[in-house]
C-alpha cells in the first residue's frame, strides 16, 4: 500500500482551496540506471477528487509531472465540514484514496 | 466544476513548467535578476513541501510498536525527558548521561531504536542513507525537527564535553584536507560568497534565521530526496574529496555542535525545501 | 570507538579537576583530541583514502592552525611554505605552456573526479567555475575566487609566445599547478601538485586564460 497523501482544505466564502501532496516516485520511463537499462515507467495516470461523494475534478497525468507531486485546486460550493476525497491511480494498477474535512 | 478544472489545469501547467524547468536559470537575465528569479522559483516551491510526507512517516514510526522488543519510541529521551519531542531539536547535539557521550539527533534516535526496540544500532549505522532502517531514521528526524519549527536554537554548553566538542568542531571546521585542500571554511568562511549560483552562508558565526544548521533536514527538489543533517555533512565531505565520515561519528557530532552553538538564537525552519 | 573517545575526554576532565583546574582542556590537548577523533571517525571509501585527512601535509596543517587561531601565518612561515610549494611545481616537459582553450573551457566547467563515488580511471575536471567567473557567456559562476574574465587582456598578454609574456605565462602555469607557491594559505586547490589535472589539462586551462583567441580575452 502506497504512502498516504497529505490533504488540506480551507474554506473561504463559498469556495475551498484544496492542497494535496502525493507520495509517488513518478518515474518517467526514460531514465537509465547505472547499468544502462531503462528504468520502467511508474507514474500516476489518473487523479480524481470528490466533494461529499460528488466528483469535482478529474485529471490525466503523464511522465512530466515530478516526483512527490503537489496539486492545488479550488472547489466552488464547499463549506467547513464537507468531505474532500482524492484518489490517484498509477500505470501499475496501484491506487490510493485519502480524505480530509474542509476546515 | 468547470472552475475547479480550469484552476487545476492552470496549476498543473504551472507545476509542469516548473517541474520541467527545475534547476534551470533563464540565461538571458542579468546576474542579479537570475538570483532573484531563483529565489522566486524557490518561494513558489515552498508551498506543498514534500518534507511533510516524511514528517507523517516519522510521526507514525515514533508511535508504532516495532523491533524484537515490539515497542514504540514514545519513551525515547532526546534530552528533555522520555517522550518529550517538542523543542528538543533546537537543543541538539548535547551530552547524554546514560550513554556518557555527546549525541546528535540521529545517533540518539539509533540509541533509542536499539535500547527500546531491540534493533541493531551498528547495522543501522552501516546502512546507506535512503535505505532500510536508515530511511526510517531520516523520517523520524524530519518529524522531530518539525516539532521545533519556529523555535530558536539553544544548545546547552554547560557540560565539559559540550564545551570540548564545540572546540573540536571548530578545529574540524577549519581542517584543510583531501586532494583539493578544502576545509568547511573554504566555502563557508567568508561573507558574500557563492559557489556557482548557490549562495553560501558563513557558518563560523551565526548565519541568521533559517540558514545553515537551521535549514536541515530538508527536502532536495533536484534529486527528490529527504536529507538529514548527517547526510548533509556526509555529502559536503564527499565533495570536499575527504574520506568517508562514519554515520553518527564523533567528528560529525562535534561539527554539528559547533554549527548549532554558532546558530544560537536563530530560528529553525526545518524541515525546509532546497533546490 | 565512541566509548574510547569519551573515556579520553572523561580522563582529561578528571585529570584537570584533580589539578584544581576548572577551565577545561588546553589548546594542545584539544588539538590532540581532534586528531584522535578524526582518526576514529573517518574511513577510506572508494578512491578516497583515509590518509587524505589523517596525513595532511605541512601546508594544510599550518594554514588550518592559523585559521583556527584567527591569526594569519607569520611572514617567515608563510614564505617557507610558499618556497617549498614553488619547488614542487612541474613545468611543461616540452616547454609548451598553452594548449587548446576550447578543451580548457570544458575542463573549467567540469567538477568531476576524486570523490569517493568517482572511479580511479575517470577524467577529472578543474572545478574552476565553482569559484571563478571566466567566460562572460557563462552566468553560473562562483565568487569564492576573483573573476578571471579578460585575464590575459588585462595583463597585456597579446602574444603568449613573446619574451614580454614569459613571466605572466609562467606565473599562470605555476598558479594553476600549485596556488600555494604564491600565497601560502590560498583557498585555491593545487591542481597539478595534487594530481587533480594532468599536464595536458593544465596546458588547456592556461590557453583558456591567455590565448588571445579565447573568449575570455574578447
Amino acid at each position: 500500500m502506497a504512502d498516504p497523501m497529505r490533504i488540506r482544505a480551507q474554506a473561504a466564502g463559498d469556495k475551498a482551496t484544496v492542497r494535496v501532496l502525493m507520495s509517488h516516485e513518478m518515474e518517467t520511463g526514460q531514465r537509465k540506471d547505472a547499468a544502462g537499462k531503462i528504468v520502467p515507467a511508474w507514474h500516476i495516470q489518473e487523479v480524481t477528487a470528490t466533494l461529499n461523494g460528488k466528483p469535482v475534478l478529474s485529471a490525466e497525468w503523464g511522465p512530466s509531472v515530478s516526483k512527490n507531486p503537489f496539486l492545488q485546486f479550488v472547489v466552488k460550493g464547499a463549506k467547513a465540514g464537507d468531505k474532500i476525497a482524492v484518489t490517484w491511480k498509477d500505470n501499475k494498477g496501484d491506487s490510493r484514496t485519502d480524505e480530509a474535512t474542509v476546515a | 466544476m468547470s472552475l475547479a478544472k480550469l484552476t487545476m489545469q492552470k496549476t498543473l501547467s504551472l507545476a509542469l513548467t516548473f517541474a520541467l524547468c527545475a534547476g534551470a536559470a533563464a540565461p538571458a537575465l542579468a546576474q542579479k535578476t537570475t538570483s532573484q528569479g531563483i529565489d522566486e522559483y524557490r518561494a513558489m516551491l515552498a508551498d506543498g513541501n514534500p518534507s511533510e510526507l516524511f514528517e507523517a512517516k516519522g510521526e507514525d514510526l515514533w508511535k508504532k510498536a516495532r523491533g524484537p522488543k515490539n515497542a514504540t519510541l514514545e519513551k525515547c529521551d532526546l534530552g528533555q525527558g522520555p517522550g518529550v519531542v517538542k523543542g528538543v531539536f533546537v537543543t541538539l547535539p548535547r551530552y547524554f548521561a546514560d550513554t556518557q557521550r555527546m549525541q546528535d539527533l540521529e545517533s540518539r534516535l539509533v540509541t533509542c531504536m536499539e535500547t527500546l526496540q531491540g534493533l541493531n544500532g551498528a547495522e543501522i549505522a552501516k546502512t546507506p542513507f535512503g535505505k532500510g532502517e536508515q530511511s526510517n531514521v531520516t523520517a523520524l528526524a524530519t518529524w522531530i525537527a518539525s516539532e521545533s519549527k519556529g523555535l530558536k536554537f539553544n544548545l546547552p554548553q554547560a557540560h565539559t564535553q559540550e564545551k570540548t566538542f564545540y572546540e573540536v568542531g571548530k578545529r574540524l571546521f577549519y581542517q584543510r584536507g583531501g586532494t583539493h585542500d578544502f576545509a568547511c571554511a573554504s566555502c563557508h568562511g567568508e561573507e558574500g560568497k557563492r559557489i556557482r549560483l548557490q549562495d553560501l552562508p558563513v557558518l563560523s558565526q551565526n548565519p541568521g534565521d533559517g540558514v545553515g544548521f537551521a535549514a536541515w533536514p530538508a527536502y532536495r527538489v533536484s534529486n527528490g530526496q529527504m536529507w538529514s543533517m548527517q547526510l548533509r555533512l556526509n555529502d559536503c565531505y564527499r565533495q570536499q574529496r575527504f574520506p568517508y565520515p562514519g554515520f553518527g561519528s564523533n567528528a560529525t557530532i562535534a561539527l554539528s555542535t559547533y554549527l548549532g552553538v554558532n546558530a544560537k538564537g536563530s530560528v529553525s525552519v526545518a524541515p525546509a525545501l532546497k533546490r | 570507538m565512541n566509548t574510547k573517545i569519551s573515556c579520553v575526554i572523561a580522563a582529561l576532565a578528571v585529570a584537570l579537576m584533580e589539578v584544581g583546574c576548572a577551565s577545561g582542556p588546553s589548546v594542545a590537548e584539544l588539538n590532540t583530541l581532534t586528531d584522535s577523533i578524526i582518526k576514529a571517525s573517518f574511513r577510506s571509501e572508494g578512491i578516497a583514502k583515509v590518509e587524505r585527512v589523517t596525513a595532511t601535509d605541512e601546508t594544510n596543517r599550518a594554514c588550518s592552525q592559523a585559521d583556527v587561531a584567527g591569526v594569519p601565518l607569520d611572514e617567515k612561515t608563510a614564505k617557507a611554505i610558499e618556497e617549498s610549494n614553488f619547488k614542487s611545481i612541474r613545468w611543461p616537459a616540452d616547454g609548451q605552456f598553452l594548449g587548446d582553450w576550447k578543451q580548457g573551457e570544458a575542463i573549467a566547467q567540469s567538477g568531476r573526479g576524486l570523490t569517493w563515488t568517482d572511479e580511479a580511471t575517470g577524467t577529472n575536471g578543474g572545478n574552476c567555475y565553482n569559484c571563478h567567473q571566466i567566460d562572460k557567456k557563462e552566468i553560473s559562476y562562483g565568487t569564492i575566487g576573483p573573476s578571471l574574465y579578460n585575464y590575459g587582456k588585462i595583463r597585456g598578454v597579446n602574444d603568449p609566445k613573446s619574451p614580454e609574456a614569459k613571466l605572466m605565462v609562467e606565473y599562470t602555469w605555476g598558479k594553476i599547478w600549485n596556488a600555494k607557491a604564491y600565497n601560502a594559505c590560498s583557498n585555491m586547490p593545487r591542481a597539478g601538485h595534487m594530481g587533480i589535472l594532468t599536464e595536458a589539462q593544465v596546458r588547456h586551462v592556461v590557453a583558456l586564460l591567455l590565448d588571445p583567441q579565447s573568449p575570455v580575452n574578447k
